[in-house]
């Protein structure tokens, strides 16, 4: 299948860019010909079978690997250098060291050191800035408790604190699912839309292996694996009507169901 | 019981012994932090080729050793970052290759100039006030350039992914870490010794991992760690006739255990 471009509407900027981008590791096409955008204020996800590229693609996105082809632009700017300044990153839960000697304060603080630059310490004002995002994700009253004896679910909070502190348009998550209880994760996507709804200017780039977690919270789905598939896509027969429907950036992509071939995926969770 | 205080050599060996701990108990807690412990045996073991570097080719085996140290270290960091390759597989080859190299020098040189045991061992009747400012040069270096990026160096102990993704300069740090470690490692040789030094890269800062939870008491307790172990080392060490570095590790280690066990009952309590 070929790539597919997102049809769009002038309006909203475009926070993410993605041209005809290509990634391959030990010979072997990681990512092809990837087309994607996403826009401000909007809520997109990826979904995709693990092996599909999707840590690969954040990995882009986030200015961690060069594609070999292709451009991509976040906030009209390369990935990395002053562009980092503008996107908040959750990494999944496992990544952070349980026993590591740090309060949840401290882990949100981090998230202002790029800020302050190098050789200065951090100030009151900084500190206050941190617990008021603590307070925005509702763990201001596990400010001093140690990281690692948090919660999966409330490590995940402390670290949205840490991804927002600096401000960023763009938030990126990768696989939000792991590691928290159903319970964690209906609370983590209610915090979601509200943090969007509250920061209006906010994009989220969410990459799961869980579809059904990901349609039912993401404005936009598209699928993954290798290239991109966006649900429906496989419908040869679908007019230009519901092309636009199902492309156009207002629009809830389709449900993701055992119907969507295209993306060659096994259907374990949630259909 | 003050009478090993009144002797010359214990005096120097207690000044070097008190700057060290200092200097080894923070470099520890990031040893520690950063998950670095088998680099720091890798890098003072490479220290043993630096030495006998310097006594082939006539130079100060302090220098031939920071020089040797500082760039098996650092060619650790690069062969160890390689996808290709583990981290631990670099380390197990080039300290072996220093050690083989150091061997080979030492073959050639053919001297018995320079007292290779006492750098591998440790020899505190061999410390002289040049060893202990040399130790207090360097040794505040570490110290304030550790000061200098300290949060960065936390931040990427904690989370290097994430550190990396907002633009901390996380590769400049690990070699910037890995230089720092190589000069301790240098200026403690005498003291503890090439084969003991690892240790003190370690427990300090493990013992102190046990009780603690906040990064600021971590380092106090790692220091207090250090000084009591070679202080204490020392005293043991004259009265009862032990090697030096060999009783400062065993003290050090006995405190870990200690603070294992109480780690574990304060965890079970709480």
């Amino acid at each position: 299948m070929t790539a597919c471009q997102i049809m769009t509407s002038p309006e909203p900027d475009i926070l993410v860019d993605i041209s005809d981008v290509w990634v391959r590791f030990d010979g072997k096409w990681v990512l092809k010909s990837i087309y994607l955008k996403c826009y401000e204020g909007e809520i997109l996800g990826i979904v995709g079978p693990n092996g599909g590229g999707k840590s690969t693609l954040l990995k882009v996105i986030l200015g961690l690997i060069a594609p070999i082809k292709g451009t991509i632009l976040l906030f009209g700017q390369k990935p990395g250098g002053q562009a980092r300044l503008n996107v908040g990153y959750l990494p999944q839960i496992s990544h952070a060291d349980r026993s590591f000697p740090v309060t949840a304060l401290d882990v949100v603080i981090m998230g202002l050191y790029q800020q302050m630059g190098l050789f200065t310490r951090f100030r009151p004002r900084h500190r206050q800035a941190a617990l008021e995002k603590l307070e925005q994700v509702g763990m201001a009253d596990h400010a001093d408790k140690p990281f690692g004896v948090l919660s999966g679910g409330q490590q995940q909070r402390v670290q949205i604190a840490r991804a927002l502190v600096s401000d960023p348009r763009l938030l990126v998550l990768d696989e939000p699912s792991t590691g928290v209880d159903s319970v964690g994760q209906e609370d983590f996507y209610e915090l979601l839309a509200g943090l969007r709804d509250s920061l209006q200017r906010i994009s989220v780039i969410m990459v799961s292996h869980d579809i059904g977690v990901v349609t039912s919270h993401a404005d936009r789905v598209a699928c993954l694996n290798r290239e991109i598939h966006y649900h429906g896509e496989t419908d040869s027969d679908m007019d230009s009507d519901i092309h636009q429907k199902v492309f156009g950036r207002n629009l809830k992509v389709m449900v993701h169901d055992a119907r969507c071939v295209s993306c060659n995926m096994r259907h374990v969770d949630h259909d | 019981m003050t009478e090993w205080l009144h002797m010359g050599f214990m005096q120097n060996a207690l000044a070097a012994g008190i700057l060290l701990s200092i200097v080894l108990a923070v470099v520890s807690c990031f040893v520690v932090l950063r998950k670095f412990s088998f680099i720091g045996v890798g890098v003072a073991h490479s220290a043993f080729g630096g030495v006998a570097l310097g006594a082939l080719i006539g130079v100060s085996p302090t220098v031939s050793a920071i020089v040797f140290a500082v760039c098996v270290a650092n060619a650790i960091g690069v062969v160890g970052n390689q996808k290709r390759l583990s981290a631990d597989t670099a380390i197990g080859i080039f300290f072996s290759l220093a050690m083989a190299l150091g061997i080979i020098f030492i073959g050639l040189s053919n001297t018995y100039n320079v007292d290779l045991f006492g750098y591998l061992f440790g020899n505190i009747l061999a410390i002289t006030h040049q060893d202990i400012l040399i130790i207090a040069v360097l040794g505040s270096l570490v110290l304030a350039s550790i000061r200098l990026f300290f949060k960065e160096l936390l931040f990427v102990a904690f989370d290097s992914e994430v550190a990396h993704v907002s633009g901390i300069p996380v590769m400049f740090l690990d070699h910037f870490f890995l230089t720092i470690l190589a000069l301790t490692v240098v200026i403690s040789m005498k003291v503890v010794g090439i084969i003991l030094v690892s240790a003190l890269l370690v427990i300090p800062g493990a013992a102190a991992a046990q009780i603690t939870d906040r990064y600021g008491a971590m380092f106090a307790v790692a220091i207090a760690v250090a000084l009591f172990s070679t202080i204490g080392g020392l005293c043991i060490s004259y009265y009862a006739d032990l090697a030096s570095g060999a009783t400062i590790v065993t003290l050090a280690s006995l405190i870990f255990f200690v603070f294992f066990g109480i780690g574990k009952w304060l965890k079970g309590k709480g």
